[in-house]
């Protein structure tokens, strides 16, 4: 039996240790990982307590992210609570896996974080990786900060395992910005985070020998598209309402209010920023210092990224008048991801607002707050015209010439 | 995937998956592949004979029951029972011919011939005699 932490009401953990804990109290019965900045401090600290006797569960070293995430398949498969970190390039190589997983309704739960994808090589956080995952089938949340990776982090066994949902989670953290900043961290003893988490009920394991299953079956022109039909339907209803449903339960427990989009200012907003990771914190000081000087101001930070949360979208942004888009990836060839969802909400509502598209921070370029300064005052001026005064897209903080498109 | 009556896309169980047995079985390792509950879509219950180009053909004669060939059939389909090989599963058996190279007699116990030829008493009475080495 595993030896207990006892852990400080609030500990000063970094993004990374958050969800090694977290980890460590969900009792894993099989970690499948290959290290990998930055995320390489999930699964080192996790060995530690694997070295310490402060876990039971298997810890299975592998010789790549294709390894990892199909040693985790397996794991899965076979009837156990299963979880993996990576980031980047160790995620690109997973992605044939990932989609086995989805399809496989297997739920594993998945560390991501979020680093820049090569070339040029770059070990710095953007959203490239998490932009990437979006169609494989996962669930996908993004913590904003060390705390709520670590919530999260406890969170996704919950929602993932569900046996409506089998489906598995990615929770995902900026590179460095989050994983490598130590902050305070509110945390839950051992026994009450275990006991929120609940012990894992396997579904049709593969090494139950009364009534063996085949996983991971072929299906051609016949029924493959009602499987994935079936998948996409439990992903949208299921996960989605099993999603609020844990979220409820952890406010009732820890009082911190968790929600598929978090709203900052936003009561009577008539201008209002998109965005997801580090960049939501920055955005809400600069929100507020825009409110004391009476304009109206508000944030979005996007939780659930997938199912996406096209109602709760709708409907916050159903006033406002001017919203801007931030995408921290490079959508090559197109408007950002983030532009393109929100104008697919916008679209269904009578006023729909103007909006614009910003690509920033890639490859960990700092988004100041008198970037995001400079967002709002584009947005006001955007929102008192009534028109779109800019490009529809534009690059912050590049250095050269300014771009932009459209 | 068998087809089953329901066949929408919210009348199969989740995740791609499918169960060997139609029920519960016990000691399902030391039943016998015949007397298996095997359901419709276990590939026991499917022929997949028209693939093979070639046919190993069993000559008993020679056998010493060693069971190398059971040990190394990839498809499970050399049928033997009390430790006694007794023939081919041909509903399964793909002709790969691994039977035929592990067999340790002299002559082999087990060739392999053309798929068409359908006369087995006459491969067999034509059965190579034993090589001198």
């Amino acid at each position: 039996m595993a030896d207990k932490i006892d852990l400080l009401d609030i500990e000063v953990w970094d993004g990374n240790m958050a969800a090694s804990q977290a980890m460590r109290q969900a009792q894993i019965d099989v970690v499948a990982a290959y290290p990998i900045t930055p995320s390489t401090p999930v699964v080192q600290n996790y060995s530690t307590f694997l070295a310490n006797n402060q876990i039971d569960g298997e810890f299975v070293m592998v010789e790549s992210e294709h390894a990892a995430m199909s040693g985790c398949v397996g794991a899965s498969a076979a009837g156990g609570r299963v979880a993996t970190a990576t980031s980047s390039q160790g995620f690109a190589l997973m992605c044939e896996v990932l989609y086995q997983a989805s399809g496989m309704r297997l739920p594993i739960v998945m560390h991501v974080v979020n680093r820049a994808l090569a070339a040029p090589l770059n070990v710095n956080g953007d959203h490239s990786d998490m932009y990437l995952g979006r169609d494989s089938g996962w669930i996908q949340a993004d913590a904003f900060n060390a705390q709520e990776a670590y919530d999260l982090g406890l969170m996704a066994f919950k929602i993932s395992e569900d046996h409506k949902v089998r489906l598995p989670m990615m929770i995902h953290q900026d590179g460095f910005m989050t994983s490598h900043t130590a902050q305070g961290v509110k945390t839950l003893s051992d026994d009450v985070a275990y006991n929120f988490i609940g012990e894992f009920k396997p579904m049709n394991a593969m090494l139950d020998l009364d009534r063996p299953a085949t996983h991971g079956v072929q299906t051609e022109e016949d029924y493959h598209y009602e499987f994935k039909a079936r998948q996409h339907h439990d992903l949208m209803t299921f996960a989605k309402a099993k999603t609020q449903e844990v979220f409820d339960e952890f406010e009732t427990l820890t009082g911190r209010k968790y929600s598929m989009i978090q709203e900052y200012d936003m009561e009577g907003a008539d201008i209002a920023i998109v965005c997801m990771g580090t960049s939501v914190e920055t955005a809400r000081l600069v929100a507020t210092d825009m409110r004391t000087k009476g304009i109206k101001a508000g944030v979005i930070g996007i939780r659930i990224i997938r199912p996406w949360p096209f109602e709760e979208i709708k409907e916050a942004l159903k006033d406002v008048k001017a919203v801007a888009a931030l995408d921290r990836s490079s959508p090559n060839g197109a408007l950002g991801m983030l532009y393109n969802e929100l104008a697919g909400c916008l679209l269904q509502n009578a006023k729909p607002s103007i909006l614009s598209n910003y690509v920033y921070g890639l490859g960990g370029r700092d988004l100041t707050k008198d970037n995001i300064k400079q967002v709002f005052t584009e947005l006001k001026a955007n929102a008192d015209t009534g028109k779109l005064t800019t490009p529809t897209q534009q690059w912050i903080s590049l250095n050269g010439e300014a771009l932009n498109f459209f | 995937m068998a087809k089953n009556e329901n066949n929408g896309w919210n009348d199969f169980d989740i995740g791609a998956l499918l169960f060997s047995f139609d029920k519960e079985t016990k000691n399902i390792a030391t039943t016998l592949q015949e007397d298996r509950p095997y359901s419709n879509s276990n590939s026991f219950t499917a022929s997949v004979a028209d693939w093979r180009v070639m046919k190993p053909v069993f000559n008993k004669e020679f056998c010493i029951d060693c069971q190398f060939c059971w040990i190394y059939c990839p498809d499970m389909s050399i049928i033997s029972r009390d430790k006694k090989m007794i023939g081919i599963d041909m509903d399964h058996c793909k002709g790969c011919g691994i039977c035929v190279e592990v067999c340790p007699t002299n002559p082999k116990s087990l060739l392999m011939y053309d798929e068409h030829l359908e006369d087995e008493e006459a491969l067999i009475a034509a059965w190579p005699a034993k090589e001198e080495k």
